[in-house]
Protein backbone atom coordinates (compact mmCIF):
# COMPACT_ATOMS: atom_id res chain seq x y z
CA UNK A 1 0.00 0.00 0.00
CA UNK A 2 1.41 3.39 -0.91
CA UNK A 3 1.43 6.00 1.79
CA UNK A 4 0.19 9.38 0.67
CA UNK A 5 2.00 12.27 2.33
CA UNK A 6 -0.19 15.03 3.72
CA UNK A 7 0.64 18.33 2.07
CA UNK A 8 -0.29 21.63 3.63
CA UNK A 9 -1.32 24.63 1.55
CA UNK A 10 -1.13 28.06 3.15
CA UNK A 11 -2.90 31.26 2.19
CA UNK A 12 -0.51 34.03 3.21
CA UNK A 13 3.00 34.28 1.75
CA UNK A 14 5.88 36.04 3.52
CA UNK A 15 6.60 39.56 2.23
CA UNK A 16 9.42 40.02 -0.25
CA UNK A 17 11.93 42.67 0.81
CA UNK A 18 14.48 44.00 -1.68
CA UNK A 19 17.74 45.49 -0.43
CA UNK A 20 20.22 47.45 -2.53
CA UNK A 21 19.77 49.61 -5.60
CA UNK A 22 21.22 47.18 -8.11
CA UNK A 23 23.51 49.69 -9.85
CA UNK A 24 26.94 48.06 -9.49
CA UNK A 25 25.86 44.69 -8.10
CA UNK A 26 22.51 42.95 -8.11
CA UNK A 27 20.14 43.85 -5.29
CA UNK A 28 19.00 40.99 -3.06
CA UNK A 29 15.47 39.81 -2.47
CA UNK A 30 14.52 37.93 0.67
CA UNK A 31 11.23 36.30 1.72
CA UNK A 32 8.35 35.63 -0.64
CA UNK A 33 7.89 32.01 0.40
CA UNK A 34 4.53 30.32 0.92
CA UNK A 35 5.82 27.27 2.77
CA UNK A 36 8.06 26.23 5.63
CA UNK A 37 11.71 26.06 4.56
CA UNK A 38 12.58 23.92 1.58
CA UNK A 39 9.24 22.05 1.41
CA UNK A 40 9.01 22.65 -2.31
CA UNK A 41 6.08 20.26 -2.71
CA UNK A 42 3.93 22.40 -0.43
CA UNK A 43 4.60 25.87 -1.76
CA UNK A 44 6.94 28.32 -3.44
CA UNK A 45 10.28 29.52 -2.15
CA UNK A 46 11.19 32.01 -4.87
CA UNK A 47 14.15 33.65 -3.15
CA UNK A 48 16.98 31.56 -1.71
CA UNK A 49 18.21 32.66 1.73
CA UNK A 50 21.11 35.11 1.54
CA UNK A 51 24.37 35.18 3.52
CA UNK A 52 25.63 38.66 4.43
CA UNK A 53 29.22 39.09 5.65
CA UNK A 54 29.58 41.08 8.86
CA UNK A 55 32.30 43.70 9.17
CA UNK A 56 32.96 46.57 11.57
CA UNK A 57 33.68 50.25 10.92
CA UNK A 58 36.96 49.83 12.86
CA UNK A 59 39.50 47.07 13.47
CA UNK A 60 37.79 44.38 15.57
CA UNK A 61 39.19 44.39 19.08
CA UNK A 62 37.35 41.45 20.58
CA UNK A 63 36.74 39.13 17.63
CA UNK A 64 38.12 35.61 17.67
CA UNK A 65 41.61 35.24 16.24
CA UNK A 66 40.24 32.50 13.99
CA UNK A 67 38.20 35.09 12.06
CA UNK A 68 40.93 37.73 12.05
CA UNK A 69 43.46 35.21 10.71
CA UNK A 70 41.10 34.18 7.91
CA UNK A 71 40.84 37.76 6.65
CA UNK A 72 44.40 38.88 7.43
CA UNK A 73 45.53 42.50 7.52
CA UNK A 74 42.52 43.90 5.66
CA UNK A 75 40.54 44.00 8.91
CA UNK A 76 42.57 47.05 9.90
CA UNK A 77 40.84 49.07 7.17
CA UNK A 78 37.04 48.69 6.93
CA UNK A 79 36.90 49.66 3.25
CA UNK A 80 39.60 47.14 2.27
CA UNK A 81 37.89 44.58 4.48
CA UNK A 82 34.59 45.20 2.68
CA UNK A 83 36.25 44.91 -0.73
CA UNK A 84 37.96 41.66 0.29
CA UNK A 85 34.61 40.21 1.39
CA UNK A 86 33.15 40.94 -2.03
CA UNK A 87 36.11 40.37 -4.33
CA UNK A 88 37.98 37.56 -2.55
CA UNK A 89 35.19 35.78 -0.68
CA UNK A 90 32.21 36.35 -2.99
CA UNK A 91 29.91 38.26 -0.61
CA UNK A 92 26.61 39.37 -2.19
CA UNK A 93 25.67 41.52 0.81
CA UNK A 94 27.52 43.19 3.66
CA UNK A 95 26.48 43.99 7.20
CA UNK A 96 28.39 46.91 8.71
CA UNK A 97 28.20 47.23 12.49
CA UNK A 98 29.14 50.73 13.68
CA UNK A 99 31.03 49.41 16.69
CA UNK A 100 33.37 52.41 16.98
CA UNK A 101 30.39 54.68 17.66
CA UNK A 102 29.71 52.93 20.98
CA UNK A 103 30.71 54.78 24.14
CA UNK A 104 32.78 51.74 25.15
CA UNK A 105 34.80 52.14 21.94
CA UNK A 106 35.34 55.83 22.63
CA UNK A 107 32.33 57.25 20.71
CA UNK A 108 34.24 58.19 17.57
CA UNK A 109 32.73 61.15 15.69
CA UNK A 110 29.96 60.05 13.34
CA UNK A 111 31.54 61.88 10.40
CA UNK A 112 34.36 59.31 10.39
CA UNK A 113 31.89 56.46 10.09
CA UNK A 114 29.97 58.24 7.33
CA UNK A 115 33.17 58.51 5.26
CA UNK A 116 33.73 54.77 5.71
CA UNK A 117 30.13 53.88 4.85
CA UNK A 118 30.07 56.04 1.71
CA UNK A 119 33.35 54.49 0.57
CA UNK A 120 32.07 50.96 1.17
CA UNK A 121 28.88 51.74 -0.73
CA UNK A 122 30.65 53.26 -3.71
CA UNK A 123 33.56 50.80 -3.91
CA UNK A 124 31.68 47.53 -3.42
CA UNK A 125 28.16 48.36 -4.66
CA UNK A 126 26.68 45.38 -2.79
CA UNK A 127 23.48 45.75 -0.74
CA UNK A 128 24.23 47.06 2.74
CA UNK A 129 22.81 46.27 6.14
CA UNK A 130 23.92 48.87 8.68
CA UNK A 131 23.63 48.35 12.42
CA UNK A 132 24.11 51.00 15.06
CA UNK A 133 26.52 50.68 17.94
CA UNK A 134 24.08 48.92 20.24
CA UNK A 135 23.85 51.91 22.60
CA UNK A 136 20.30 53.27 22.19
CA UNK A 137 21.03 56.87 23.03
CA UNK A 138 24.04 57.06 20.75
CA UNK A 139 22.19 55.22 17.95
CA UNK A 140 19.27 57.66 18.05
CA UNK A 141 21.87 60.35 17.47
CA UNK A 142 23.88 58.70 14.69
CA UNK A 143 21.39 56.59 12.70
CA UNK A 144 19.52 59.55 11.16
CA UNK A 145 22.88 60.78 9.82
CA UNK A 146 23.74 57.29 8.54
CA UNK A 147 20.34 57.07 6.88
CA UNK A 148 20.74 60.43 5.13
CA UNK A 149 24.29 59.62 4.01
CA UNK A 150 23.04 56.41 2.36
CA UNK A 151 19.86 57.90 0.92
CA UNK A 152 19.03 56.19 -2.35
CA UNK A 153 21.06 53.05 -1.55
CA UNK A 154 17.95 51.17 -0.35
CA UNK A 155 19.72 49.76 2.71
CA UNK A 156 18.45 47.73 5.63
CA UNK A 157 19.01 49.65 8.88
CA UNK A 158 18.76 48.38 12.43
CA UNK A 159 17.62 47.96 14.99
CA UNK A 160 14.19 49.19 16.11
CA UNK A 161 12.89 47.74 19.37
CA UNK A 162 9.64 48.00 21.32
CA UNK A 163 10.94 50.84 23.47
CA UNK A 164 13.09 52.57 20.88
CA UNK A 165 11.68 52.55 17.37
CA UNK A 166 10.47 56.06 16.54
CA UNK A 167 13.72 57.73 15.49
CA UNK A 168 14.90 54.91 13.25
CA UNK A 169 11.44 54.40 11.73
CA UNK A 170 11.06 58.08 10.88
CA UNK A 171 14.51 58.27 9.35
CA UNK A 172 14.12 55.07 7.29
CA UNK A 173 10.76 56.38 6.09
CA UNK A 174 12.30 59.68 5.02
CA UNK A 175 15.29 58.17 3.22
CA UNK A 176 13.69 55.09 1.67
CA UNK A 177 15.44 52.34 3.64
CA UNK A 178 14.04 49.09 5.04
CA UNK A 179 14.14 48.49 8.78
CA UNK A 180 15.03 45.70 11.21
CA UNK A 181 12.41 45.12 13.95
CA UNK A 182 14.03 43.55 16.98
CA UNK A 183 12.35 41.35 19.63
CA UNK A 184 13.74 39.24 22.48
CA UNK A 185 12.76 35.66 21.40
CA UNK A 186 9.11 36.60 21.96
CA UNK A 187 6.49 36.31 19.22
CA UNK A 188 4.07 38.65 21.02
CA UNK A 189 6.63 41.43 21.20
CA UNK A 190 7.75 40.74 17.62
CA UNK A 191 4.21 41.38 16.44
CA UNK A 192 3.88 44.46 18.63
CA UNK A 193 7.07 46.05 17.26
CA UNK A 194 5.86 45.46 13.71
CA UNK A 195 2.57 47.19 14.55
CA UNK A 196 4.24 50.12 16.27
CA UNK A 197 6.47 50.66 13.24
CA UNK A 198 3.64 50.35 10.72
CA UNK A 199 1.44 52.67 12.83
CA UNK A 200 3.96 55.40 12.00
CA UNK A 201 3.04 55.04 8.34
CA UNK A 202 5.97 52.75 7.54
CA UNK A 203 5.16 50.08 4.93
CA UNK A 204 4.94 46.75 6.76
CA UNK A 205 6.34 45.14 3.62
CA UNK A 206 9.68 46.85 4.25
CA UNK A 207 10.18 45.41 7.73
CA UNK A 208 12.62 42.54 8.37
CA UNK A 209 12.23 40.80 11.74
CA UNK A 210 15.12 39.96 14.03
CA UNK A 211 13.59 37.37 16.39
CA UNK A 212 16.83 37.16 18.42
CA UNK A 213 18.46 33.80 18.12
CA UNK A 214 21.22 31.91 19.80
CA UNK A 215 24.13 29.64 19.09
CA UNK A 216 24.07 25.90 18.78
CA UNK A 217 24.00 24.46 22.29
CA UNK A 218 22.32 27.44 23.93
CA UNK A 219 18.58 26.85 23.48
CA UNK A 220 18.24 26.43 19.74
CA UNK A 221 15.00 24.45 20.09
CA UNK A 222 13.32 27.38 21.87
CA UNK A 223 14.39 29.80 19.14
CA UNK A 224 13.16 27.33 16.54
CA UNK A 225 9.74 27.06 18.19
CA UNK A 226 9.31 30.86 18.30
CA UNK A 227 10.26 31.26 14.65
CA UNK A 228 8.01 28.38 13.63
CA UNK A 229 5.04 29.80 15.58
CA UNK A 230 5.53 33.17 13.96
CA UNK A 231 5.72 31.66 10.47
CA UNK A 232 2.66 29.48 10.99
CA UNK A 233 0.61 32.56 11.96
CA UNK A 234 1.89 34.42 8.90
CA UNK A 235 1.04 31.54 6.57
CA UNK A 236 -2.57 31.51 7.77
CA UNK A 237 -2.97 35.22 7.19
CA UNK A 238 -1.41 37.29 10.01
CA UNK A 239 0.09 40.15 8.00
CA UNK A 240 1.74 41.60 11.11
CA UNK A 241 4.05 38.57 11.23
CA UNK A 242 4.58 38.09 7.49
CA UNK A 243 8.07 39.57 7.49
CA UNK A 244 11.33 37.84 6.50
CA UNK A 245 13.78 36.95 9.29
CA UNK A 246 17.32 38.26 9.71
CA UNK A 247 19.61 36.38 12.10
CA UNK A 248 23.05 37.39 13.38
CA UNK A 249 24.69 34.00 13.55
CA UNK A 250 28.28 35.21 13.57
CA UNK A 251 27.77 37.45 16.58
CA UNK A 252 25.92 34.71 18.49
CA UNK A 253 28.29 31.88 17.63
CA UNK A 254 31.60 33.56 18.28
CA UNK A 255 30.57 34.53 21.82
CA UNK A 256 30.65 30.87 22.83
CA UNK A 257 33.60 29.02 24.23
CA UNK A 258 32.81 26.08 21.92
CA UNK A 259 33.55 28.28 18.89
CA UNK A 260 36.46 30.23 20.31
CA UNK A 261 38.49 27.79 22.36
CA UNK A 262 38.77 24.53 20.44
CA UNK A 263 40.51 25.50 17.23
CA UNK A 264 39.34 27.18 14.08
CA UNK A 265 37.76 24.06 12.53
CA UNK A 266 35.35 23.63 15.43
CA UNK A 267 34.59 27.34 15.43
CA UNK A 268 33.79 27.30 11.73
CA UNK A 269 31.67 24.18 12.13
CA UNK A 270 29.83 25.77 15.05
CA UNK A 271 28.91 28.77 12.91
CA UNK A 272 27.92 26.54 9.96
CA UNK A 273 25.68 24.24 11.98
CA UNK A 274 24.05 27.16 13.80
CA UNK A 275 23.32 28.74 10.41
CA UNK A 276 21.91 25.64 8.76
CA UNK A 277 19.73 24.99 11.82
CA UNK A 278 18.32 28.51 11.62
CA UNK A 279 17.75 28.09 7.89
CA UNK A 280 15.47 25.19 8.79
CA UNK A 281 13.70 27.49 11.26
CA UNK A 282 12.98 29.97 8.48
CA UNK A 283 15.91 32.42 8.43
CA UNK A 284 16.01 34.49 5.22
CA UNK A 285 19.08 36.64 5.76
CA UNK A 286 22.03 35.22 7.71
CA UNK A 287 24.75 37.54 8.92
CA UNK A 288 27.98 35.60 9.37
CA UNK A 289 31.55 36.34 10.46
CA UNK A 290 33.99 33.62 9.40
CA UNK A 291 34.43 33.65 5.60
CA UNK A 292 34.99 29.87 5.42
CA UNK A 293 31.80 29.24 7.39
CA UNK A 294 29.95 31.68 5.13
CA UNK A 295 31.19 29.87 2.02
CA UNK A 296 30.03 26.50 3.39
CA UNK A 297 26.58 27.85 4.19
CA UNK A 298 26.27 29.41 0.73
CA UNK A 299 27.13 26.04 -0.82
CA UNK A 300 24.57 24.37 1.44
CA UNK A 301 21.90 26.87 0.29
CA UNK A 302 22.79 26.27 -3.36
CA UNK A 303 22.56 22.52 -2.83
CA UNK A 304 19.28 22.48 -0.89
CA UNK A 305 17.59 24.93 -3.27
CA UNK A 306 18.23 22.50 -6.13
CA UNK A 307 14.94 20.65 -5.99
CA UNK B 1 -14.66 34.55 12.35
CA UNK B 2 -16.57 35.41 9.17
CA UNK B 3 -18.48 38.67 9.61
CA UNK B 4 -21.64 39.13 7.53
CA UNK B 5 -22.67 42.81 7.57
CA UNK B 6 -26.41 43.24 8.08
CA UNK B 7 -27.00 46.92 7.39
CA UNK B 8 -28.13 46.86 3.74
CA UNK B 9 -31.64 45.76 4.49
CA UNK B 10 -34.91 47.33 3.36
CA UNK B 11 -36.23 46.87 6.90
CA UNK B 12 -34.25 50.00 7.78
CA UNK B 13 -36.06 53.19 6.78
CA UNK B 14 -33.06 54.99 5.29
CA UNK B 15 -32.09 51.93 3.23
CA UNK B 16 -35.69 51.44 2.07
CA UNK B 17 -35.81 55.09 0.98
CA UNK B 18 -32.45 54.79 -0.80
CA UNK B 19 -33.70 51.72 -2.67
CA UNK B 20 -36.96 53.41 -3.72
CA UNK B 21 -35.13 56.56 -4.91
CA UNK B 22 -32.18 54.63 -6.40
CA UNK B 23 -29.71 56.58 -4.23
CA UNK B 24 -26.61 54.64 -5.27
CA UNK B 25 -24.20 56.67 -3.13
CA UNK B 26 -26.10 55.88 0.10
CA UNK B 27 -25.97 52.13 -0.54
CA UNK B 28 -22.36 52.18 -1.73
CA UNK B 29 -21.28 54.20 1.30
CA UNK B 30 -22.96 51.69 3.59
CA UNK B 31 -21.20 48.83 1.79
CA UNK B 32 -17.79 50.47 2.00
CA UNK B 33 -18.21 51.39 5.65
CA UNK B 34 -19.11 47.84 6.62
CA UNK B 35 -16.17 46.35 4.72
CA UNK B 36 -13.82 48.90 6.27
CA UNK B 37 -15.13 47.88 9.70
CA UNK B 38 -14.32 44.23 9.02
CA UNK B 39 -17.24 42.66 7.13
CA UNK B 40 -16.17 39.69 4.99
CA UNK B 41 -19.60 39.24 3.39
CA UNK B 42 -22.45 41.75 2.99
CA UNK B 43 -26.04 40.63 3.47
CA UNK B 44 -28.39 42.29 0.96
CA UNK B 45 -32.13 42.46 1.41
CA UNK B 46 -34.62 44.66 -0.41
CA UNK B 47 -36.98 44.24 2.51
CA UNK B 48 -40.42 42.67 2.82
CA UNK B 49 -42.29 45.70 1.49
CA UNK B 50 -40.48 46.03 -1.82
CA UNK B 51 -42.94 46.26 -4.72
CA UNK B 52 -40.30 45.33 -7.32
CA UNK B 53 -38.08 42.87 -5.43
CA UNK B 54 -36.27 41.49 -8.51
CA UNK B 55 -35.38 44.92 -9.87
CA UNK B 56 -34.44 46.20 -6.43
CA UNK B 57 -32.15 43.26 -5.71
CA UNK B 58 -30.41 43.46 -9.11
CA UNK B 59 -29.86 47.19 -8.61
CA UNK B 60 -28.47 46.60 -5.10
CA UNK B 61 -26.05 43.88 -6.26
CA UNK B 62 -24.84 45.89 -9.24
CA UNK B 63 -24.40 49.07 -7.21
CA UNK B 64 -22.54 47.36 -4.36
CA UNK B 65 -20.13 45.28 -6.42
CA UNK B 66 -18.91 48.44 -8.15
CA UNK B 67 -17.28 49.56 -4.89
CA UNK B 68 -16.45 46.43 -2.87
CA UNK B 69 -15.14 42.98 -3.81
CA UNK B 70 -16.50 40.93 -0.88
CA UNK B 71 -19.06 38.16 -1.38
CA UNK B 72 -22.74 39.10 -1.12
CA UNK B 73 -25.35 37.22 0.85
CA UNK B 74 -28.60 37.37 -1.10
CA UNK B 75 -31.31 37.59 1.50
CA UNK B 76 -34.69 36.76 0.06
CA UNK B 77 -37.46 34.21 0.39
CA UNK B 78 -38.28 34.49 -3.32
CA UNK B 79 -36.54 32.11 -5.72
CA UNK B 80 -36.77 34.43 -8.73
CA UNK B 81 -35.11 37.24 -6.74
CA UNK B 82 -32.27 34.92 -5.75
CA UNK B 83 -31.73 33.62 -9.29
CA UNK B 84 -31.67 37.09 -10.87
CA UNK B 85 -29.17 38.23 -8.21
CA UNK B 86 -27.01 35.18 -8.90
CA UNK B 87 -27.00 36.02 -12.61
CA UNK B 88 -25.60 39.52 -12.10
CA UNK B 89 -23.19 38.75 -9.26
CA UNK B 90 -19.50 38.94 -10.11
CA UNK B 91 -18.25 37.23 -6.93
CA UNK B 92 -19.30 34.03 -5.23
CA UNK B 93 -22.68 34.40 -3.53
CA UNK B 94 -24.17 33.10 -0.30
CA UNK B 95 -27.88 32.33 -0.65
CA UNK B 96 -29.75 33.44 2.48
CA UNK B 97 -31.52 31.04 2.98
CA UNK B 98 -33.25 27.69 2.89
CA UNK B 99 -35.26 26.02 5.62
CA UNK B 100 -35.17 22.25 6.16
CA UNK B 101 -38.30 21.77 4.04
CA UNK B 102 -37.70 19.41 1.10
CA UNK B 103 -39.37 21.54 -1.55
CA UNK B 104 -37.50 24.69 -0.51
CA UNK B 105 -34.16 22.89 -0.22
CA UNK B 106 -34.50 21.32 -3.67
CA UNK B 107 -35.02 24.70 -5.33
CA UNK B 108 -32.27 26.49 -3.40
CA UNK B 109 -29.65 23.74 -3.70
CA UNK B 110 -30.33 23.41 -7.43
CA UNK B 111 -29.59 27.13 -7.81
CA UNK B 112 -26.55 26.87 -5.54
CA UNK B 113 -25.12 24.04 -7.62
CA UNK B 114 -25.81 25.83 -10.91
CA UNK B 115 -24.16 29.09 -9.79
CA UNK B 116 -21.53 27.61 -7.40
CA UNK B 117 -23.04 29.48 -4.46
CA UNK B 118 -22.85 28.84 -0.74
CA UNK B 119 -26.05 28.45 1.28
CA UNK B 120 -27.31 29.47 4.71
CA UNK B 121 -29.51 26.66 6.02
CA UNK B 122 -31.81 27.56 8.91
CA UNK B 123 -32.71 24.77 11.31
CA UNK B 124 -36.48 25.19 11.07
CA UNK B 125 -39.25 23.91 8.86
CA UNK B 126 -42.93 24.50 8.17
CA UNK B 127 -43.79 23.49 11.72
CA UNK B 128 -41.72 26.39 13.08
CA UNK B 129 -38.59 26.92 15.15
CA UNK B 130 -37.59 23.85 17.17
CA UNK B 131 -37.49 24.28 20.91
CA UNK B 132 -34.67 21.89 21.71
CA UNK B 133 -31.11 21.21 20.73
CA UNK B 134 -31.93 17.73 19.43
CA UNK B 135 -34.68 18.96 17.12
CA UNK B 136 -32.39 21.66 15.78
CA UNK B 137 -29.65 19.12 15.10
CA UNK B 138 -32.11 16.80 13.39
CA UNK B 139 -33.14 19.53 10.96
CA UNK B 140 -29.52 20.58 10.44
CA UNK B 141 -28.59 16.99 9.57
CA UNK B 142 -31.44 16.93 7.08
CA UNK B 143 -30.07 20.07 5.41
CA UNK B 144 -26.57 18.58 5.19
CA UNK B 145 -27.88 15.34 3.70
CA UNK B 146 -29.92 17.18 1.09
CA UNK B 147 -27.00 19.44 0.18
CA UNK B 148 -24.78 16.40 -0.34
CA UNK B 149 -27.41 14.89 -2.66
CA UNK B 150 -26.87 17.94 -4.86
CA UNK B 151 -23.09 17.64 -4.63
CA UNK B 152 -22.68 20.62 -2.31
CA UNK B 153 -19.89 20.21 0.23
CA UNK B 154 -20.82 20.75 3.90
CA UNK B 155 -18.15 23.46 4.19
CA UNK B 156 -20.17 25.51 1.69
CA UNK B 157 -23.08 25.49 4.15
CA UNK B 158 -23.72 27.96 6.96
CA UNK B 159 -26.07 26.29 9.44
CA UNK B 160 -28.18 28.66 11.52
CA UNK B 161 -29.63 27.22 14.76
CA UNK B 162 -31.86 30.34 15.07
CA UNK B 163 -31.03 32.59 17.97
CA UNK B 164 -34.22 33.75 19.68
CA UNK B 165 -34.91 37.05 21.46
CA UNK B 166 -33.96 36.75 25.12
CA UNK B 167 -37.12 38.53 26.25
CA UNK B 168 -39.35 36.09 24.35
CA UNK B 169 -37.63 32.74 24.60
CA UNK B 170 -35.07 32.97 27.36
CA UNK B 171 -34.65 29.23 27.73
CA UNK B 172 -33.64 28.90 24.07
CA UNK B 173 -30.30 30.69 24.49
CA UNK B 174 -28.65 27.71 26.11
CA UNK B 175 -30.18 25.32 23.55
CA UNK B 176 -28.80 27.41 20.70
CA UNK B 177 -25.31 27.53 22.22
CA UNK B 178 -25.24 23.78 22.74
CA UNK B 179 -26.50 23.26 19.19
CA UNK B 180 -23.61 25.34 17.82
CA UNK B 181 -21.15 23.16 19.69
CA UNK B 182 -22.58 19.97 18.18
CA UNK B 183 -23.27 21.23 14.66
CA UNK B 184 -19.56 21.24 13.94
CA UNK B 185 -19.43 17.54 14.79
CA UNK B 186 -22.16 16.46 12.38
CA UNK B 187 -19.85 15.74 9.47
CA UNK B 188 -16.40 16.09 8.00
CA UNK B 189 -15.62 18.62 6.55
CA UNK B 190 -17.52 20.50 9.24
CA UNK B 191 -20.25 22.90 8.16
CA UNK B 192 -19.96 26.60 9.00
CA UNK B 193 -22.28 27.90 11.66
CA UNK B 194 -24.02 31.26 11.63
CA UNK B 195 -26.44 33.25 13.75
CA UNK B 196 -28.47 36.37 13.12
CA UNK B 197 -27.04 38.09 16.18
CA UNK B 198 -29.37 41.08 16.47
CA UNK B 199 -32.26 38.66 16.93
CA UNK B 200 -30.97 37.92 20.44
CA UNK B 201 -31.87 41.41 21.64
CA UNK B 202 -34.82 42.07 19.34
CA UNK B 203 -37.54 43.96 21.18
CA UNK B 204 -35.53 44.50 24.35
CA UNK B 205 -35.28 48.01 25.70
CA UNK B 206 -32.23 47.68 27.91
CA UNK B 207 -28.70 47.48 26.60
CA UNK B 208 -29.01 45.74 23.23
CA UNK B 209 -25.31 46.07 22.50
CA UNK B 210 -24.33 44.31 25.69
CA UNK B 211 -26.75 41.45 25.02
CA UNK B 212 -25.46 41.05 21.47
CA UNK B 213 -21.75 41.04 22.29
CA UNK B 214 -22.14 38.77 25.30
CA UNK B 215 -24.05 36.23 23.23
CA UNK B 216 -21.53 36.49 20.40
CA UNK B 217 -18.54 35.72 22.60
CA UNK B 218 -20.38 32.79 24.24
CA UNK B 219 -21.32 31.44 20.82
CA UNK B 220 -17.74 31.81 19.61
CA UNK B 221 -16.57 29.79 22.60
CA UNK B 222 -18.98 27.09 21.41
CA UNK B 223 -17.35 27.12 17.96
CA UNK B 224 -19.46 29.64 15.99
CA UNK B 225 -17.69 30.40 12.69
CA UNK B 226 -19.73 33.35 11.37
CA UNK B 227 -22.42 35.84 12.35
CA UNK B 228 -24.76 38.28 10.69
CA UNK B 229 -24.28 41.47 12.66
CA UNK B 230 -23.70 45.24 12.63
CA UNK B 231 -19.97 45.64 11.96
CA UNK B 232 -20.21 49.37 12.71
CA UNK B 233 -20.89 48.53 16.38
CA UNK B 234 -17.30 48.99 17.52
CA UNK B 235 -17.78 47.54 20.99
CA UNK B 236 -19.24 44.43 19.40
CA UNK B 237 -16.33 44.10 16.99
CA UNK B 238 -13.85 44.68 19.82
CA UNK B 239 -15.49 41.87 21.80
CA UNK B 240 -15.34 39.59 18.74
CA UNK B 241 -11.63 40.33 18.20
CA UNK B 242 -10.91 39.72 21.89
CA UNK B 243 -12.80 36.42 21.90
CA UNK B 244 -10.86 35.33 18.81
CA UNK B 245 -7.67 36.07 20.71
CA UNK B 246 -8.74 34.21 23.86
CA UNK B 247 -9.58 31.23 21.63
CA UNK B 248 -5.98 31.33 20.33
CA UNK B 249 -7.01 32.13 16.77
CA UNK B 250 -4.54 35.02 16.62
CA UNK B 251 -1.17 35.67 18.23
CA UNK B 252 -1.38 38.11 21.14
CA UNK B 253 0.34 41.47 21.10
CA UNK B 254 -0.37 44.54 23.24
CA UNK B 255 -2.11 46.32 20.34
CA UNK B 256 -4.25 43.28 19.50
CA UNK B 257 -7.30 45.26 18.34
CA UNK B 258 -5.16 47.34 16.01
CA UNK B 259 -3.34 44.20 14.84
CA UNK B 260 -6.59 42.45 13.92
CA UNK B 261 -7.79 45.44 11.95
CA UNK B 262 -4.56 45.55 9.96
CA UNK B 263 -5.11 42.00 8.66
Amino acid sequence: MTVELIKEKYSGPINTVEIGKGALCPSIKIGGQSTFPFLFDEGEMPNPPVVAYEILDCPPEDWSEHIINAYGNVVKDPVKWAKACVEDFGARALCVRLASMHPDYGSRPIDEALVVLRAIASKTGVPLIVLGSGDEERDNDIMPKVSQALKGENCLLGVASQNNYKTLTATCLADGHSIIADSPIDVNIAKQVNILISDMGFDAKRIVMHPTTTSLGYGMEYVYSIMERSRLAAFVGDKMLAMPFIVFVGAETWKTKEAKEFGSVQGINWEVVTSTSLLQAGADLIVMRHPDAARSVRRYIDWIMTK
Amino acid sequence: MIIIGELINGMYKDVSKAISNRETDVIQHLAEEQVRAGANILDISAGPYSSKPVDDMKWLVESIQKVVTVALSIDSTKTDVIEEALKVSVNRVVINSTSADDDKMSVVFRLAKKYNAQVIGVAMDKSGVPNSKDNRLELAAKIIAKAMEFGISPDDLYLDPIAMPVNVAQAQGKEVLETIRELRMLCNPAPNTVIGLSNVSQGTKGNRGLLNRTFLTMAMACGLTSAILDPLDQELMDAMITADLILNKNIYCDSFLDAYRKR
